[in-house]
């Protein structure tokens, strides 16, 4: 079987992603891309680079569709996160989710996206005309375990 | 021995990727205030912990061999 989620340095293709999803049983297929914005709060970014904890990155993509077809048992997703350099416009994230119908295909879609930002080991650098930080937004609730992972 | 890896601003702050430490029988609370406190660095405070590539509590103890990842605040998508 076709690897449903991975982290790669080359630029991402929507198809690529879409096409694990598209099946016979969907009637919708929701896809969301992330790409790299070029103004934040007034502030111009000039590109990103992106890091990865990349063997516990793809365990927690994997996880985030395990969660997802548990909570939308019907919903096949895939995921693909590119990492390095990334220049304005670029795709940092592809998210595509087939459902029967397309309610439960917008809020899974959106539940992957939010979790990746809870979950996953992939960090940017914002890189501006004058300087340069690591951005991030801890969504832990206790000590060292983020929201709602369970440990196993 | 185990392996304790940074990644992102905290491995910019240390200054390597990647350390090496006995740290059988501790545990991961302890190594995370072993790190804080060796390089005087207060945003080990806001990393979760992962061993094994899993996230872990504080009170794991740690076993020969694991490997322990300092995860800072996560900013993938």
């Amino acid at each position: 079987m076709e690897q449903q989620c991975w982290i790669t340095t080359e630029p991402l293709e929507i198809e690529e992603v879409t096409k694990r999803v598209i099946r016979r049983e969907a009637g919708a297929v929701n896809t969301f891309i992330g790409t790299v914005r070029e103004f934040t709060k007034g502030k111009r970014t000039l590109f990103l680079q992106y890091e990865t904890y990349k063997e516990m990155a793809e365990k927690k993509l994997e996880q985030i569709t395990k969660e997802i077809e548990q909570q939308w048992p019907s919903a096949e997703v895939a995921i693909a996160h590119r990492i390095g350099r990334l220049e304005i416009t670029d795709i940092a994230v592809i998210i595509a989710v087939s459902t029967p119908h397309r309610n439960d295909s917008y809020e899974a879609s959106r539940y992957a996206i939010e979790r990746i930002k809870e979950i996953v080991p992939i960090w940017k650098k914002e890189h501006w005309e004058d300087g340069e930080e690591w951005i991030g937004d801890q969504k832990e609730v206790r000590p060292g375990v983020p929201l709602k992972e369970e440990i196993k | 021995m185990n392996t304790l890896l940074f990644f992102a601003g905290l491995k910019e702050a240390i200054g390597t990727d990647e350390v090496r430490l006995a740290a059988a029988g501790m545990t991961l609370g302890e190594v995370k205030e072993k790190v804080r406190s060796e390089y005087s660095l207060d945003q080990v405070n806001n990393c979760m912990m992962a061993v094994n590539e899993e996230f872990a509590p504080e009170d794991t103890t740690i076993t020969e061999g694991d490997t322990i990842a300092f995860i800072p605040p996560v900013s993938g998508g």
